[in-house]
């Protein structure tokens, strides 16, 4: 047992509770291209715009009558067709930005395109009044670092890619020590307070993360790539118990300027045979209906390909919502509006905020308003 | 404030730390920010990747089993060029140079897969460190690294490809919020031709260059490239943005708005002289402010520069740097994204923390730090120190890493008290119950003190 200072005893594990909700933020980095992951396959737009790029109708793998999957993602078709998959399409937001950076600080920080928030939603949702968002566990990114999404005003969500590695880093007793003579006074706004702090929290985190983690072998089959490694580390924590509602992973290489076909189609597999192992591995351990995944990414690509057989940064793109208890499901809205394009981009339909406040409202009890800073018309999806 | 502390602060801020030899010197502050420039007047380019790395045209039309070789080389020539440039700054003594070439090479942030690129753009980061921005900035712009990186060589007329165009402004020059998504594609039309030839040089295509008027933040022409990067440096904005970086990162995380006024002033006056806007920078009073000293948090790069130099460590396997890098978060020519790496508290969290108070021991003791028993949990501690001492074997083989000790111990003098030995490693004065509950007890012997210090949380900060 960890030795800490009484003053700090709201750092005391709290009681492990089975049956909570949890969901998984998963995010496409570089700006997946939307229009070639779910293929308006009868719209002759998109084989005009792209002769050397689109998706040819006899490949796709039709989901309805005008929409459907690029071959890539065919591990994802049984998980479709059981109803566990939603897709929304034309996300995005008012005044789109086509900066990786910008672009990802927006969906990161939730905020408006003219707004510049330097805490992410996540984080917030940590800083909040609830149930479920007391200690900084609560929220798990599988990295080594942690993204801005994850950091609070007050709270920051603890990196863990490997319980025991980081349970062993902090168990030294000279770091022990060095908690246990923390005084009140140290633990200050500046930078030096920050590391105390730090260090504090991620003594008591790693410690009950760990022990709770090692109570459960997973045993499951999941293919060979970082990103199934994470979603295997992210089941485990699932299935042992731990009390954590919100776990981060990402998948990055989207940024696809030049040469998009092979690149997307090597990522989307990748991505589809994870995601179907992690949702099998969750049901066989009951812990399906409680979960709820959100896939996105912070922009989608522009309708018509460029001169190197790739597509430059556009806007609005689709979203996908991964569980057992999906209230709205396949298709959730109508598909993306190639003949009513601004300046050659989609236009949004879904202010992606009201997808958070969605996740956070309905799914996690959380005060979505507070969170966002408005309130956001929901879709009913969850 | 002493002298010994103001000349700690600086080579912490303007190198990567100090000897005792040189805390204790009597040269004042001034004719010590005369020696950094001094010692940084040269410049020695990095050339460890041969040019026969260079991308080949025909690299298609070779078997796939030579592409594949191909590709191992590049890899393997990028790791070569990542410690070069580590041991270059572990070493050297023109430390203010490559602390400005640091600085670019965040401000440039580029990822290419070619290491002849990206030894070439580091090499000029690093000769127009301290000389005019305006060069720097045009010869990174022609440089085959970046122009790959944002895909400038598909920018051609009829077909614009704008990111280089847009992070030129955003990134490099302007800022956000002073230019117009119009000027951007005006601007991206403005350098369609600028690409690169297989030797690695640029190259103006003629053919693919948009000779049409242009019209860029208010201004009508038929504008080239080097045009557009004339207009932006007219902008005394863009002096504005880049005195606020060197602010936050060599001063302090949060901009004090009046003397990054003053700095832009004077840059924009010079003509954007670096060497004269740095001697400024070093040589003012707020320089010295209580609030700038020990108040940043070190980079991964810097922390593991400060340990390299203070200790003379030798790597036996390069992978234990890159291991190092990869897991505080800052990879040399790997930048997270477009910019750079974003610095301060974002350094921190659970993971890196935990790394970067472990590194100073994992590197110079295999890991063990030394600690008195307390009263409390004798059993647990016990355990505890036989697993490290057990451990400290098979950390040494895995780290592979000699320290240079003697020189260090000879350095240090005789009996000197730990309150001052601590006041020469960090630059925050250790806390109290740390003086007294860790380190007078626990440690008997010179390199158990030091360790100790080197893993408390003051020592990550600079």
């Amino acid at each position: 047992m960890l030795f800490v200072p009484s003053f700090l005893k709201s750092f005391e594990l709290s009681p492990i509770g089975f049956g909570h909700k949890c969901v998984v933020i998963i995010q496409l980095s570089g700006g997946n291209d939307g229009l070639n992951t779910i293929v308006p396959f009868t719209n002759d737009v998109y084989y005009q715009k792209r002769p050397k790029l689109a998706i040819p109708p006899k490949s796709v793998i039709s989901l309805n009558a005008e929409l459907g999957f690029n071959p890539a993602m065919q591990a994802l078709k049984e998980v479709y067709d059981q109803g566990y998959m939603g897709i929304i399409n034309n996300v995005g937001y008012p005044n789109p930005d086509r900066s990786h950076f910008r672009s990802m600080d927006i969906w990161h920080t939730a905020s408006g395109a003219d707004e510049y928030l330097s805490s992410g939603w996540v984080g917030r949702y940590l800083d909040s009044d609830c149930a479920g968002c007391t200690h900084n566990y609560n929220a798990i990114e599988v990295d080594d670092t942690l993204s801005l999404a994850m950091k609070g005003q007050f709270n920051k969500a603890i990196a863990v890619k490997d319980a025991r590695q980081l349970y062993n880093n902090t168990r030294e007793p000279f770091f022990k020590d060095i908690v246990s003579e923390t005084d009140r006074a140290m633990l200050s706004d500046d930078n030096l307070g920050y590391l105390y702090k730090t260090m504090i929290e991620t003594s008591s985190s790693a410690d009950y993360i760990f022990q709770t983690s090692k109570t459960y072998k997973n045993n499951f089959d999941y293919p060979k790539s970082d990103f199934a490694n994470q979603l295997k580390t992210i089941s485990t924590f699932i299935n042992s118990g731990l009390s954590t509602r919100v776990y981060y992973v990402s998948l990055s290489g989207f940024d696809t300027h030049v040469g998009q076909s092979a690149k997307q189609d090597k990522l989307l597999k990748t991505y589809a045979e994870g995601i179907a192992a992690f949702v099998n591995d969750l049901k066989k351990n009951n812990n399906w209906n409680d979960t709820l995944l959100m896939t996105f990414s912070e922009f989608g690509r522009r309708v018509e390909q460029n001169a190197s057989e790739g597509t430059d940064h556009g806007t609005a793109s689709n979203v996908f919502v991964f569980s057992g208890s999906l209230k709205k499901n396949g298709i959730i809205n109508s598909g993306p509006d190639l003949s009513n394009l601004e300046e050659g981009d989609l236009k949004f339909q879904v202010d992606f905020r009201s997808v958070y406040s969605e996740i956070l409202g309905s799914w996690l009890q959380a005060n979505s308003q507070q969170i966002l800073g408005k309130s956001f018309e929901m879709l009913g999806f969850i | 404030m002493n002298n010994q502390k103001k000349i700690q602060h600086l080579y912490a801020r303007a190198g990567f730390g100090l000897d005792y030899a040189t805390y204790t010197s009597t040269l004042t502050v001034g004719e010590h920010v005369d020696l950094l420039f001094d010692k940084s007047r040269k410049s020695d380019p990095v050339l460890v990747v041969d040019r026969s790395l260079l991308p080949r045209k025909d690299i298609k039309d070779l078997p796939k089993i030579k592409q594949v070789e191909l590709l191992e080389e590049a890899v393997k020539y990028g790791k070569k060029l990542n410690v070069s440039w580590l041991n270059q700054m572990s070493s050297c003594d023109t430390v203010l140079r490559e602390k400005m070439c640091l600085f670019w090479h965040g401000h440039f942030a580029c990822r290419t897969l070619n290491p002849v690129f990206a030894q070439d753009l580091n090499n000029i980061q690093r000769q127009y460190a301290l000389g005019s921005f305006k060069e720097l900035l045009l010869a990174v712009s022609k440089s085959p690294a970046m122009l790959e990186f944002l895909n400038n060589k598909q920018n051609r007329k009829q077909h614009p490809n704008e990111n280089f165009a847009r992070e030129l402004m955003e990134l490099f020059t302007i800022g956000r919020g002073h230019y117009t998504e119009q000027d951007i594609k005006e601007s991206a039309r403005a350098f369609t031709g600028w690409t690169f030839d297989v030797k690695g040089n640029f190259e103006m295509k003629l053919a693919q260059h948009d000779e049409g008027e242009k019209t860029f933040m208010g201004r009508k022409g038929n504008f080239g490239g080097e045009d557009i990067i004339n207009i932006l440096l007219e902008q005394k904005q863009t002096a504005h943005f880049i005195c606020s970086k060197l602010y936050r990162f060599f001063v302090n995380d949060t901009v004090d708005d009046g003397v990054v006024a003053g700095l832009t002033e004077s840059f924009y006056n010079s003509g954007y002289d670096i060497q004269k806007l740095m001697t400024e920078l070093f040589g003012a009073d707020w320089f010295y402010d209580e609030k700038n000293i020990g108040t940043k948090i070190k980079s991964p790069v810097e922390l593991l520069l400060g340990l390299n130099r203070s200790f003379g460590l030798k790597y036996n396997e390069p992978k234990t740097l890159f291991y190092i890098q990869k897991v505080l978060g800052q990879i040399l020519f790997l930048p997270p994204n477009v910019s750079g790496w974003p610095g301060g508290k974002n350094w921190i969290d659970s993971s890196s923390l935990m790394f970067r108070l472990k590194l100073a021991s994992l590197l110079l003791d295999g890991g063990l730090i030394e600690v008195e028993e307390k009263d409390d949990n004798p059993e647990d501690y016990k355990e505890m120190m036989e697993k490290e001492k057990k451990a400290q074997a098979k950390v040494e083989r895995k780290i592979k890493a000699e320290t240079d000790w003697g020189t260090f111990s000879a350095s240090i003098p005789k009996g000197i008290s730990k309150r001052d030995l601590g006041e020469f490693l960090l630059s925050v004065i250790p806390s109290r119950p740390f003086l007294e509950q860790i380190i007078d007890p626990g440690a008997d012997n010179l390199k158990s003190a030091v360790v100790e210090f080197l893993s408390s949380p003051e020592y990550q900060m600079c």
